[in-house]
């Protein structure tokens, strides 16, 4: 059944988890939290592919997991607290994380956060139904004040 | 909020970037300690640490006489156990359902950084052999699947939560801190967005025009602040608490926390000019005074 349509759908570069993100995700947000037990995580690391079998995953999720692709994970109902622990898994601190959601180094990501964050300006709707919405631009590089 | 843990928790706090937000708190540890209050209810989100997706209760109300910090995957917060009030806690729980707010009690919980860095940044760093200066009772809300509860909901949730302070026969003060928010977006191609204009009027009007704020809908949040500045629900549970009127005693807001905005208000049911003698002691226990107080991973 094709995803129902929400209004939150129209905001740019997010996956909002909902309930029905929640149900999709249950296998993925799963895994993660059995990595919050060292034993789990060595087990993981020694066979990713066959630890990830007993969480009757699709092959999707299962992919979007061996290949980090963190947004995918994130479109197919993971939720970020939970990918997170798979991010520290592999030694990744958070804004690493960021930085890679945002298809930037973490240096040039820091280096946004410090300069203000990313603007809204540009960065409130995908239709542009949204009055202050005009560019779509979600370049890291995009400072405020 | 992790970040900010770590910081604490690696005596990064006199680095020049970490400075600029732990020096923001020291006005309100002052203002902490001579509040002396007896219990703190802190409103917080717990971070896939004692809930995972198995279960998610809206509103959990913790009663139980102690919680632990949670393992969040780098081992306990070097943090002492925090002391609950089970009596207490179990007056609220009763009296906030029979008010028609559907709790969830929870008798055994473990807490993570959503409730334990608020604490460190209000009452300093303290080992886990000490104590925290008051006892603490969890409110945890679902602000991590959508939707959480609405603000309005959550409004009316803190006015719940004062009648239930105020019938306990007890003479407490009472703190209740709001944590979370306040503009952040951690998750997606989006993460790192930030909106000061909008959170510094979300802090205005928590003073003047709380019943406003509590009309803003979900969308609202997520599309101008990010979508984890949904949490910011979880300021008004404790702006509900307080008076209609109230004065703001102090307020820090400053960019970036690792990945966030940190905005921190404290405000004070306002002081009746007349209030004294026998009125003032029929009230003690209903003062409830608010820490508000944010940050974030």
């Amino acid at each position: 059944m094709a995803r129902e349509r929400h209004d939150y759908d129209d905001i740019p570069g997010t996956f909002v988890f909902d309930a029905e993100r929640c149900r999709e995700g249950y296998p993925i947000n799963t895994f993660c939290m059995s990595l919050m037990k060292d034993a789990n995580r060595k087990a993981f690391k020694a066979d990713e592919a066959g630890y990830l079998k007993q969480f009757h995953m699709t092959p999707e999720q299962e992919q979007a997991i061996l290949k980090r692709d963190y947004n995918r994970m994130l479109e197919l109902g993971g939720n970020i607290y939970f990918t997170a622990k798979l991010g520290a898994t592999d030694g990744h601190s958070f804004q690493h994380l960021a930085a890679v959601m945002t298809g930037s180094t973490q240096q040039d990501y820091a280096a946004m956060m410090l300069a203000g964050g990313r603007s809204v300006e540009g960065n409130r709707s995908i239709s542009g139904k949204d009055k202050p919405a005009k560019a779509k631009s979600q370049s890291p590089a995009k400072k405020r004040k | 909020m992790p970040a900010i843990g770590a910081a604490l928790d690696n005596g990064k706090t006199e680095e020049p970037y970490w400075k600029r937000v732990f020096s923001g708190f020291e006005p309100s540890k002052k203002w902490l300690a001579e509040t002396k209050p007896d219990v703190a209810i802190v409103v917080y989100n717990d971070h896939a640490s004692a809930f995972s997706s198995d279960l998610i209760p809206t509103f959990a109300l913790g009663c139980a006489a102690e919680f632990p910090p949670a393992d969040e995957g780098w081992g306990p917060r070097p943090v002492p156990i925090a002391k609950g009030d089970p009596e207490f806690a179990v007056h609220i729980a009763q009296a906030v359902i029979l008010d028609e707010f559907d709790l969830t009690i929870v008798n055994k919980m473990e807490i993570d950084h959503g409730l334990t860095v608020p604490l460190n940044l209000l009452c300093g760093k303290k080992a886990p052999g000490e104590q925290w200066p008051f006892k603490i009772i969890p409110l945890a809300v679902n602000v991590v699947m959508y939707p959480p509860p609405t603000g309005h909901r959550c409004y009316m949730l803190g006015k719940a939560l004062r009648k239930a302070v105020e019938s306990y026969p007890e003479d407490l003060k009472v703190v209740i801190f709001g944590t979370g928010g306040m503009s952040h977006q951690i998750s997606g191609p989006r993460a790192g967005l930030i909106n000061s204009k909008w959170d510094k009027n979300f802090l205005d009007r928590l003073t003047k025009d709380p019943v406003g704020l509590t009309r803003i809908p979900h969308l609202e949040y997520m599309r101008e602040a990010g979508a984890e500045a949904i949490e910011l629900v979880m300021w008004l549970i404790m702006r509900g608490a307080l008076a209609d009127k109230v004065d703001e005693v102090y307020r820090f807001y400053t960019v970036p926390a690792s990945n966030t905005a940190v905005g921190h208000i404290i405000l004070e049911n306002h002081k009746r000019a007349s209030a004294a003698g026998k009125a003032r002691t029929r009230y003690a226990a209903a003062r409830a005074k608010a820490a508000v107080r944010r940050s974030e991973r």
